[in-house]
């Protein structure tokens, strides 16, 4: 880890002011990312300004149905919080796909949407990356890219957005609300992360001096007919090939509101408000299903290694979207595939 | 490269409660909990694995939540409890789950077993493992290379009162 | 002497385990101790041009950086570097001793600074040019340039003529991806600085021994001058076997700066050591109609580095295990730059016998046979290589209770035919064999008339049990409970033992035991028989045994001398014994353990998601000492079986030569979630010949033939064939 200087932030006003004062400082939660990045030398922050105790941890119903997270609770208390689990239960499978137990306990939610990607190049120093040193190179791009993305690619980066929790949040439509020196804004999640285009470096929107306060979900959480689906190489603790998380409303047998996003395959959470629209109105059966799928892999493209990702993208998003219209989410914790 | 650079950080006051221990330390920000357990207070029941939180090695209790002290800056818990396999057990009586790991063989090296503990002793205090898979799945931030998971689970379940 | 010998002994090391209170290498305190930290190469081949440490030594609390240029001295020559795991062929790695680059991560500098994180932060420091040489880490892309490794067993008959007259044959490659062995504990030493040129080396190792001639030789020390210890070693299977380098730095350390140096590698840095090295297994087999097997070849091509050729015996199961006349076998060796493989559980047989035996079946297939039918049809009562009876060989019983207990006979042969829902289910077997070795070991005992033992010797337990073992059959031999044995291992002032590997650690420290044990009988029976009125006074050494506290008639027990008796007479506090013992080299019988290996697997029909539903494990391996601790062995080596077969492999970038996965959330092992129903079935093996207590040991046998099982599992579920393994779940996908 580099040598870096230690605050603790008073409260949310106090973090704005020592982040402008020192914009190579990075703020730190849960540090489950952020530390392991600092032990590789991947980051090198200047000082840390420790927010997490700042009185960001509740849990509000808004007036108009609304349900705002603060930013810093914690990954686990947000997954088995009974608003969660009776209201938004697409988010908390989803949260519990990722990272472990105590990873769970450790993360808060807005540290969360600022993880990084798990790109093996990214994390050696001793190789070229665009992300951690902008215009070294794509080491990934003619490399190992098993892993990589297969949507929204550029040729400067095809690094995935390894998050499980933000493919959910972006299927539920949340916002994210950030405070910075110009005040207060809100960002959709959609629009949350990026696409790496030529600044890669840059894995979201969120400005220079800006802290994320809470999250917000809409009054809409999918609760009967969702599921999330995670695929990856071991049957638990790994990052995911392919996530999908399938949402639907259901009048009979007939969509009348369809979300789906996906993990694993691009540098954000991937929905496509084309396979969603598709989906209104169409009869739930797997022929419907397999159109929002090539919807959704419009233009998907295959490196070396990662071309598999593909099929099983559109296969998972199949098998996903069915769980959900059958109201037989997948488990995580039973791991025969619903 | 700049000079201030190679300054070493300040060293900060860090209490913590260890085992119901008070104890006062003089901590580097980038001092982690893992580190301060074993190198400053010579606990080295606590296991460095992977120093990224890819094992569960280093498990603790952190005001009765299971954490990765490795990846847990100790100045950031200043004023915390901490439980470490070191305080589980009670005088000379072992935690139940410590017997029950002795009773269904849970470890063979042994590196692992005290995050397996303290995480297993995480596991039931959450209360959200009701059956062998879902121990299975919650425990799977404990890896054991000797492939003692069979055994870990019965040993949790044992724990449990399940059969 | 059967009290506890062959029960299901908890582990008597378990209590220290579960409390936190069993050190390991990199936890012992000293006083003044001090930290190193590693700086790597970060290319595979070249030299280097310029090493600038200056920025480093700046950092207030550096004490020093060690490099080339600057180290103490180190021997120079290659017989000083070889330990005694050491490949014949070849010059060991000596770090620090030059400027040249063999492998990436290969340590370069080595920074030692009061604190651990001083240190590690400025070894980010230390600027480092390079002149870079061409290299070539590519086994598949250099597989031209592979070399015969030494010379190949003579042929049987002609297998070229009978593989090419065979009614049916099948020939396929078989490829097994670099792994390592990634024991929890990172590898550690701390050496400590006794004064005067003396050191306690605290090492992470398999053999104390071994590292105390070692590093004497290394930096030039009488034996007396460094003491190597080891009490718990967090996992090794095989990586701890040769001295690594973290010892030699972190003693380069002690002696360069006249304190106590602690040196841990990061789990990165531990993929600069051995592995299990890659390997193309070439086999190819022919049949008759009926089965009978009639040609067997076998070629194995594996990596090792350029400066040592390291090779263990991949195909030298296909030559022994099944009956058939003809047969020819080669092991190649492509040098790569890299560095050299080592042992890791069941060496040349994990590899081997699972190309082997997925070639088996899908010969079996090929011959619409039935596997088991099929390995029952070419079964040999002999060792096929040798010619040779065994020393006892319960195989056939293997796959009878295995078969059994798994339900095999419900098995429909036809892949794809069974399923479960969205799943198909897979059921697939493999026989797994390995060797049964045992080695001259020596051990002390220490009576006390309290009806105390102290029991101790040089081996080390690296989570295999032997500080159980040896208290078990202490305990027996001496008629005490096992509460009053303590045992003392892995400390290089103990008596002699070799490395703890390839399972010979239970039989050879058990009969050491025995050997010691009957060293102190004789003196008890020579202290009490000259009791007045003795109940042994004309007893015979053969004629007695210690049971119950006592030395006594074996016919009778009641005609006994208590332990404290005996003492007290002989007016003496202890008895202390120590005894080499070897074994009578028997060239009359070969000597293996065996194992019949079933699986099930599902696999989700759509997204090729592999779960293995469970496992039968029917293993004959002569006598099992404990049979709680056997089992736990077993079911481990069947969970890296689970690994081989579905997770494991160490991916390189060849255009860098360098691991892309060097840690453990990428490099997949198996976790809970991974690993269901195991069922370890041991099937009884008498064995009068291979020694007293009829061991064999077991510290290989669980993972062979595991992986073979489940990839023909995984055939048997999808109908496609996987011989490139992990059988990740894009293989299954098209």
């Amino acid at each position: 880890m580099n040598n870096f200087h230690y605050s603790r932030a008073a409260d949310v006003a106090d973090a704005i002011r020592l982040l402008a004062a020192d914009p190579d400082a990075k703020l730190i939660a849960g540090g489950t990312n952020l530390i392991d990045l600092m032990k590789e030398n991947v980051e090198r922050p200047s000082g840390l300004i420790d927010i997490s105790r700042l009185p960001l941890r509740k849990l509000e119903e808004t007036a108009d149905g609304s349900l705002r997270i603060g930013a810093l609770v914690p990954n686990s208390d947000l997954a088995y919080h009974p608003l969660i689990e009776q209201r938004y239960p697409l988010l908390a499978s989803a949260i519990l796909a990722g990272a472990s137990a105590q990873l769970r306990n450790m993360a808060s939610v807005g540290g969360n949407l600022m993880q990084r990607t798990r790109c093996a190049y990214f994390y050696d120093t001793a190789t070229p990356c665009n992300k951690r040193n902008p215009g070294s190179g794509c080491s990934a791009i003619d490399g190992l890219n098993r892993n990589h993305a297969i949507l929204g690619t550029s040729p400067s980066c095809i690094a995935t957005n390894p998050s499980d929790m933000s493919v959910a949040l972006a299927a539920l439509g949340a916002l994210v609300h950030v405070a910075g020196p110009s005040g207060e804004r809100t960002i959709a999640l959609a629009d949350f992360h990026r696409l790496p285009g030529d600044k890669p470096h840059l894995d979201t929107n969120l400005g220079t001096g800006e802290i994320i306060i809470a999250i917000e979900l809409p009054p809409l959480g999918f609760a009967q007919n969702y599921s999330y689906l995670k695929i990856r190489d071991r049957l638990s603790y790994a990052f995911a090939l392919v996530s999908v998380a399938a949402a639907l409303e259901l009048e009979g047998n007939a969509i009348s509101q369809a979300r789906i996003a996906l993990g694993g395959v691009a540098h954000k959470p991937w929905r496509s408000l084309e396979a969603e629209a598709a989906l209104r109105g169409q009869a739930a059966t797997a022929d419907h299903f397999s159109h929002a799928a090539d919807l959704l892999l419009a233009g998907a493209t295959a490196r070396a290694h990662n071309g598999f990702k593909i099929e099983l993208a559109r296969r998972a998003i199949v098998r996903t979207l069915t769980q959900a219209a059958n109201a037989t989410p997948q488990s995580q914790a039973h791991k025969k595939i619903a | 490269m700049a000079q201030a650079s190679h300054q070493m950080p300040e060293r900060i006051p860090v209490n913590l409660v260890v085992n119901g221990t008070n104890r006062d330390l003089d901590l580097a920000p980038w001092t982690t909990l893992l580190d301060a357990l074993r190198d400053h207070l010579g606990m080295t029941g606590t296991k460095k694995g992977c120093d990224h939180g890819q094992c569960g090695a280093c498990t603790v209790l952190v005001d009765g939540r299971r954490v990765n002290s490795c990846l847990t800056l100790a100045v950031m818990k200043d004023g915390a409890e901490i439980t470490t396999i070191e305080g589980l057990a009670e005088d000379a009586t072992l935690h139940p789950l410590q017997q029950a790991f002795i009773d269904h063989d849970a470890f063979q090296c042994g590196y692992c077993t005290p995050g397996q503990i303290c995480s297993a002793a995480g596991l039931l205090a959450e209360g959200h493992a009701k059956d062998a898979d879902e121990i299975r799945e919650l425990m799977s931030g404990n890896l054991c290379r000797c492939g003692a998971y069979p055994n870990i689970v019965a040993a949790i379940q044992q724990a449990m009162g399940r059969p | 002497m059967n009290a506890y010998v062959g029960t299901p002994t908890s582990r008597v090391d378990g209590r220290a385990k579960v409390t936190g209170a069993a050190k390991y290498a990199g936890e012992f305190p000293a006083d003044g101790l001090v930290h190193g930290f590693v700086v790597e190469a970060t290319i595979p081949r070249g030299r280097i041009a310029r090493l600038d440490t200056s920025a480093a030594l700046q950092v207030k609390g550096v004490l020093d950086v060690l490099t080339h240029a600057n180290r103490p001295p180190l021997a120079g020559n290659d017989e000083a570097w070889k330990d005694e795991v050491a490949p014949e062929k070849g010059s060991p790695f000596r770090p620090l001793y030059d400027d040249t680059i063999k492998f990436n991560g290969q340590p370069i500098a080595l920074v030692v600074a009061e604190e651990w994180e001083t240190a590690k932060f400025a070894a980010t420091l230390v600027r480092v040019e390079y002149e870079p040489h061409g290299f070539a880490t590519d086994l598949e892309g250099e597989r031209g340039s592979a070399v015969e490794f030494d010379k190949p067993h003579e042929p049987r008959g002609d297998a070229a003529g009978a593989l090419a007259r065979a009614a049916v044959r099948h020939e396929a490659d078989y490829v097994i991806p670099t792994e390592h062995h990634n024991p929890m504990e990172l590898f550690a030493t701390t050496a400590v600085w006794d004064g005067d040129g003396k050191l306690t080396v605290y090492d992470k190792t398999q053999g104390v021994q071994n590292v105390h001639k070692f590093l004497c030789g290394v930096f030039d020390k009488k034996p007396d001058d460094i003491r190597v210890v080891s009490p718990y070693v967090g996992g090794a299977f095989g990586s701890g076997l040769r001295p690594q380098y973290q010892v030699v730095l972190a003693t380069l350390g002690a002696l360069a700066l006249k304190r106590s140096v602690r040196l841990v590698l990061t789990r990165q840095q531990m993929y600069g050591l051995g592995y299990r090295p890659m390997t193309i297994e070439r086999v190819a087999l022919g049949a008759k109609t009926d089965g009978a097997l009639d040609a067997v070849t076998h070629e194995a091509i594996a990596v090792t580095s350029r400066y040592e050729d390291f090779a263990r015996n991949d195909t030298g199961w296909a030559e022994q295990l099944y009956s058939s006349p003809n047969s020819r076998f080669s092991h190649k060796l492509v040098q790569l730059d890299v560095s050299t493989p080592c042992d890791m559980r069941a060496p040349g047989a994990a590899s081997g016998v699972c190309a082997l035996e997925c070639a088996m079946d899908e010969l079996a297939v090929a011959l619409k046979l039935d596997p088991v039918e099929l390995r029952l049809k070419c079964y040999s009562d002999r060792d096929q290589s040798e010619n040779l009876p065994y020393t006892s060989k319960q195989l056939r019983e293997c796959y009878a209770r295995g078969a059994d207990a798994f339900g095999w006979s419900k098995r429909n042969p036809a892949p794809r035919s069974m399923r479960d829902g969205k799943e198909l289910v897979g059921w697939g077997m493999a026989t797994g064999v390995w060797e049964a070795l045992q080695m001259p070991v020596a051990v002390r005992i220490v009576l006390t008339s309290n009806g105390h033992a102290e029991v101790s010797c040089a081996a080390s337990d690296i989570g295999t049990g032997t500080y159980t073992i040896v208290a078990q059959v202490a305990a027996d031999a001496l008629g005490l409970p096992i509460e009053n044995i303590s045992v003392k291992l892995a400390d290089s002032s103990l008596p002699q033992a070799p490395v703890e590997g390839g399972s010979w650690m239970a039989a050879s420290s058990a009969h050491a035991v025995l050997a010691a044990a009957e060293e102190v009988r004789k003196e008890l029976l020579s202290l009490a028989s000259k009791m007045h009125r003795s109940p042994l006074a004309d007893a015979e050494l053969t004629d007695t045994v210690l049971v119950d506290g006592t030395i006594a008639r074996t016919n009778d027990n009641s005609r006994a001398v208590s332990i404290a008796d005996a003492m007290r007479h002989g007016n003496i506090e202890r008895i202390a014994k120590e005894k080499l013992n070897q074994f009578d080299e028997d060239k009359k019988h070969a000597r293996n353990t065996h194992s019949a290996v079933f699986a099930e697997v599902k696999v989700d029909e759509e997204l090729g998601v592999i779960r293995v539903s469970r496992i039968v494990s029917a293993v004959a391996a002569g006598r099992i000492l404990n049979t709680k601790t056997g089992r736990s062995q077993v079911m481990g080596g069947v969970v890296w079986g689970i690994g081989m077969a579905l997770h494991e492999g160490t991916v390189m970038d060849h255009r860098f030569g360098r691991i892309m996965n060097p840690n453990i959330a990428e490099y997949h092992i198996p976790v809970n979630a991974d690993v269901r129903d195991i069922d370890v079935i041991f099937v009884d093996e008498p064995d009068a010949h291979i020694n007293k207590l009829g061991i064999k040991g077991l510290g290989e046998i669980g993972v062979v033939g595991v992986p073979a099982a489940i990839a023909n599992a995984v055939y048997h579920a999808t109908g496609k064939r996987i011989r490139r393994f992990p059988i990740t779940l894009d293989k299954l996908l098209d």
